[in-house]
């Protein structure tokens, strides 16, 4: 239960593109990716759920696999696309794996949602047509406390079989 | 109906699914100062001295906060008020709180709570049941209940107990552990709280809004009408979320003292020690049975490890006495409950609060019996079942019951009777109950449970109501019956809920309650306003009420819009209220306030595993449950929700465990605590029951906990199967199996689990006469 200690800060600028947009920051070299995109990009649809890389909660895309946002510093992923939760819809069209998750009850809480949604996302650019054994390698990281899963599988083999 | 029944999605479908659904976490308002709390590293102690000098002088510090400004008490129950937001003279559990820090951001909070200096006097900490029955070493835990560490004892008679054995062909005893287990929800609690104008207002990522709005108001010393509770959309709960907790009103004093807005997110450890969750509780339990299988009597003890405060407590212990009569027709029952203090992080409602735990023990109990008396449990169950329409003998109500359709329908889908039998292989079977909402509320009062408003306005309709959806859909359920009232579609009906300045009061997200009880509130709110529509539409048409048709986004000759134009011409502001009180069903004795509920949810569960006898590791293949939710309103949430249960109660069997070594918390983080995952998790196959309840509405019951509990007790049933040893004892780890496996082997009983219940000093029993077989036939008559 011991809080850290304070320490003097390193702050380096940084360049990020994320969900398409390109931009320069000024950052705490320690701070994680994470709490750049909720706490200085305003992207909270990326949530925490440990912090410790255990959940999958903070799940983002780089250059299209999957990472923990919570285990990744932005110098990390400089010259890499980034994609989150609120770079998955086409403007105001939802994207076939958000779409399926709302219309079958995948999402409960939500909580979990954005990081399923992205690992999900990553899986079906690889493979179309995964099995349902398929999806749950591939989602077997990100923990959710709500659905008992079914849905969320229901969801992306929906969604999998209409995108392909 | 036009849109009860069909499986529409939720209403907030769209902001959970884009990342746009605020959790409280997620905001951060200009000059927001991040709150840090130092907390206890003792499970018990005294505190000599707090010294925050060193603290208040850092750079970005801009308050600190200790007991000392805080000291009024609270809890959640009233005869608990035991907690203080901060402790200042004793530590009872690691993670106590006891000074808070506001600063500009969360490391300099983190660097103030290390530079506070705590002399504290270490006491001797009581970590089990049995070190709490005895004399402390040091002083007691609390200062109230006893003797020892004693919260609370209960002891209860119902009928004929002795006459009832004397009758039995066979009694037989058995003695069951379920261990502690945690709700873990992926959203970490937070709070944010601002200052303004003498007025606080509280986002709080809470499942009851209202209990919250009460503690602050006792502990800040603040009118009601001076604080503002506003739930924020919500990360999970599971009961976790009940009890008002430290952190939130720490925040409104800190923004209070500050004049900026202050927010505290607990870390994922904290989260381990706040906890609220699954009592771990040993269980005795015997029983007399007549020749053909029925229960003669039946006596329960019960003793539950209830951690360092009351929470939830009391209403937990007689949980785990309330229920068992509500599935099983028994015509004479004692139940003698007792709950200890512990130097543990305190539990308190999780997901079928105080019966799931019983619920394992009976189902494991009778199965036993059946064993021994050459009966098909399934059979030995099932002549036993309570009928609808029925009083228990402790003066519960049941109303709708499918018991028998839910036992059919996972029979017949599971093909459990004609199971193939082999070593390795087993099918298990469970049955269960839950409430939908509790009947009678937290503190003691006459007002109703929830209300709702409905305003119409140039065609535009709004709900207000104070319940929090916790993602189970609340706000959907709401949405559809205003809708199905209305003629229009749920996405039509734009909904403010759970802010206790803009909303009418609802109890919360707890006890399965909103549905029945909410949704009552506003099926009789939108029929007020339709009647209102079709009244003034009727009039522009020249007909009567009666001819006048609603549905499909049109009233009579009108569309909707137009028809609420005219009746605002005719009625001026159109705002319409319903409430609903549950009915006062409790029976005429001490503590008869817990069980009773305007009905019940019935389940029952079929589970296929392998058990592996080399490595005791159990590998489940499938599970069939069926669930009588009286009508489902959208079955797509209800599937969710039984889902949901489902692989709760399967943690839970197999997995989950709130353990601790010297005060510490053995795995507070989500790898170690182990909980299921998409590849441990079977396929499902739910049943939806209906059996139409009378007083739900549309016939509709609970959903959200009661599928949860028929899983451990279905699981041990299919080791036994499979290997021929009884798991007494949750979770069912391959330890335990290989252990009983080895003492089977050896001639010793084929048995894991507690090998005695220890004496404790029950008072004598409350004797209660079973009600008159009239009673609700008598009463239906004088209304």
């Amino acid at each position: 239960m011991k809080n850290e200690t304070l320490r003097p800060v390193d702050r380096q600028v940084i360049a990020l593109e994320v969900n398409g947009e390109r931009t320069e920051m000024l950052l705490p070299v320690h701070k994680t990716l994470l709490e750049v995109l909720r706490e200085d990009m305003g992207l909270t649809g990326t949530k925490h759920g440990c912090e410790l890389g255990e959940c999958g909660t903070c799940t983002v895309l780089v250059g299209g696999k999957p990472e923990l946002s919570c285990l990744v510093l932005p110098i990390q992923v400089q010259g890499q696309a980034v994609t989150t939760v609120e770079g998955m819809a086409h403007g105001s069209q939802l994207h076939p794996l958000q779409q399926a998750f709302a219309e079958l009850g995948a999402a409960q809480c939500g909580y979990c949602t954005p990081g399923i949604l992205l690992a999900a996302k990553s899986l079906v650019e690889t493979n179309p047509a995964p099995t349902r054994d398929e999806i749950r390698e591939a989602l077997a990281g990100n923990l959710c406390r709500c659905t008992g899963y079914s849905k969320i599988l229901d969801a992306v083999s929906l969604a999998a079989s209409r995108m392909g | 109906m036009k849109v009860v029944g069909k499986p529409l999605p939720k209403v907030d479908a769209s902001a959970k699914v884009t990342g746009r659904a605020i959790y409280a976490d997620d905001m951060l308002p200009p000059r927001t100062l991040h709150c840090r709390i130092l907390r206890s590293p003792h499970p018990h102690a005294r505190i000599l001295s707090i010294d925050t000098s060193a603290a208040r002088r850092i750079p970005g510090v801009l308050a600190v906060i200790t007991g000392a400004d805080l000291p009024v008490k609270f809890g959640i129950l009233p005869v608990t008020q035991d907690e203080r937001a901060l402790e200042h003279e004793k530590v009872r559990y690691v993670g106590d709180p006891i000074a808070a820090v506001a600063a500009t951001d969360e490391e300099i909070a983190a660097a103030a709570c290390d530079a506070i200096a705590v002399e504290y006097d270490v006491l001797e900490p009581v970590m089990s049941i049995d070190a709490a029955l005895r004399e402390p070493k040091d002083e007691r835990i609390q200062d109230y209940g006893g003797p020892n560490n004693i919260h609370k004892l209960v002891a209860l008679e119902f009928g004929d107990v002795e006459g009832g054995f004397a009758h039995a062909e066979t009694i037989r005893e058995d003695v069951f552990f379920y261990q502690g287990n945690t709700h873990l929800p992926m959203e970490q609690h937070s709070a944010i709280a601002t200052y303004l104008d003498g007025k606080v207002t509280l986002w709080s990522s809470t499942q009851v809004v209202h209990y919250v709005h009460r503690a602050l108001s006792k502990v800040l010393e603040l009118p009601m009408n001076r604080i503002r509770v506003i739930g924020a959309a919500h990360g999970g709960g599971f009961g976790g979320k009940t009890d008002p907790f430290a952190h939130e009103i720490i925040v409104c004093k800190l923004a209070m003292l500050t004049g900026r807005p202050v927010k505290c997110t607990l870390t994922r450890e904290e989260v381990f020690y706040a906890h609220r969750g699954r009592h771990p509780v040993l269980m005795w339990v015997r029983t007399g049975v007549a020749k053909d299988g029925r229960i003669t009597a039946m006596h329960f003890r019960t003793a539950l490890d209830g951690g360092a405060y009351g929470s939830y407590g009391v209403a937990s212990t007689f949980y785990t006495g309330a229920l068992q009569t509500v599935t099983y027709d028994i015509p004479a029952y004692r139940f003698e409950g007792c709950r200890v203090f512990t130097n543990k992080p305190p539990c308190g409602p999780k997901r079928g609060h105080g019966t799931p735990q019983p619920r394992f023990a009976l189902e494991l109990h009778l199965e036993k019996i059946a064993r021994d008396l050459g009966l098909d449990p399934v059979e030995l169950k099932r002549r036993n079942f309570v009928q609808p329409n029925t009083r228990t003998v402790n003066w519960l109500r049941v109303t709708s019951c499918g018991l028998d359709e839910c036992v059919d329908r996972v029979m017949q889908a599971s093909g459990y009777a004609t199971r193939e039998k082999r070593i390795g292989h087993g099918m298990g079977f469970a049955v269960s109950t839950y409430l939908s909402g509790a009947g009678t509320a937290i503190y003691w009062n006459d007002m109703p449970h929830s209300e709702v408003q409905i305003k119409v306005d140039r065609g535009g309709v709004t709900a207000y109501c104070g319940a929090m959806d916790i993602g189970q859909g609340s706000d959907s359920v709401l949405a559809t019956i205003v809708a199905e009232e209305l003629g229009l579609q749920p996405a039509d009906v734009r909904l403010v809920t759970a802010d206790t300045d803009t909303t009418p009061i609802d109890l919360g997200s707890y006890s399965s309650r909103v549905t029945f009880m909410a949704g009552n509130a506003a099926v009789e709110a939108a029929r007020k306003m339709r009647a209102m529509l079709v009244e003034a539409t009727a009039a522009k048409m020249g007909c009567e009420a009666s001819a006048v048709e609603v549905g499909d986004g049109r009233i009579g000759d009108f569309s909707f819009e137009e028809a609420s134009v005219l009746a605002e011409a005719r009625f001026g502001t159109l705002t319409s209220a319903g409430s609903y009180t549950p009915p006062r069903i409790a029976g005429p004795y001490k503590g008869s306030g817990v069980g009773p509920s305007p009905a019940y949810s019935y389940s029952a569960c079929v589970v296929d595993l392998d058990a592996d006898e080399r490595t005791g590791l159990v590998s489940v293949n499938k599970i069939w449950i069926a669930h009588d939710v009286g009508r489902a309103i959208n079955p797509l949430l209800v599937e969710g929700q039984v889902e949901g249960s489902v692989y709760m109660g399967l943690g839970e069997a197999l997995m989950e465990e709130q353990t601790f070594r010297k005060g510490l918390h053995k795995w507070p983080s989500m790898l170690e605590y182990k909980s299921p995952t998409f590849l441990d998790m079977p396929e499902v196959q739910t049943f939806i029951v209906e059996t139409v309840d009378p007083e739900g509405p549309y016939g509709a019951k609970e959903a959200g906990q009661g599928p949860l509990l028929p899983v451990p007790p279905a699981l041990c049933s299919a080791v036994y199967d499979a290997l021929g040893v009884w798991i007494d004892e949750i979770p069912v780890t391959p330890e335990k199996v290989l252990e009983a496996l080895r003492r089977k082997s050896k001639g010793e009983p084929a048995r894991y689990g507690p090998p005695m219940f220890p004496p404790i000093p029950y008072p004598p029993p409350i004797k209660v006469e079973p009600p008159p077989k009239d009673l609700d036939h008598a009463s239906a008559a004088a209304i």
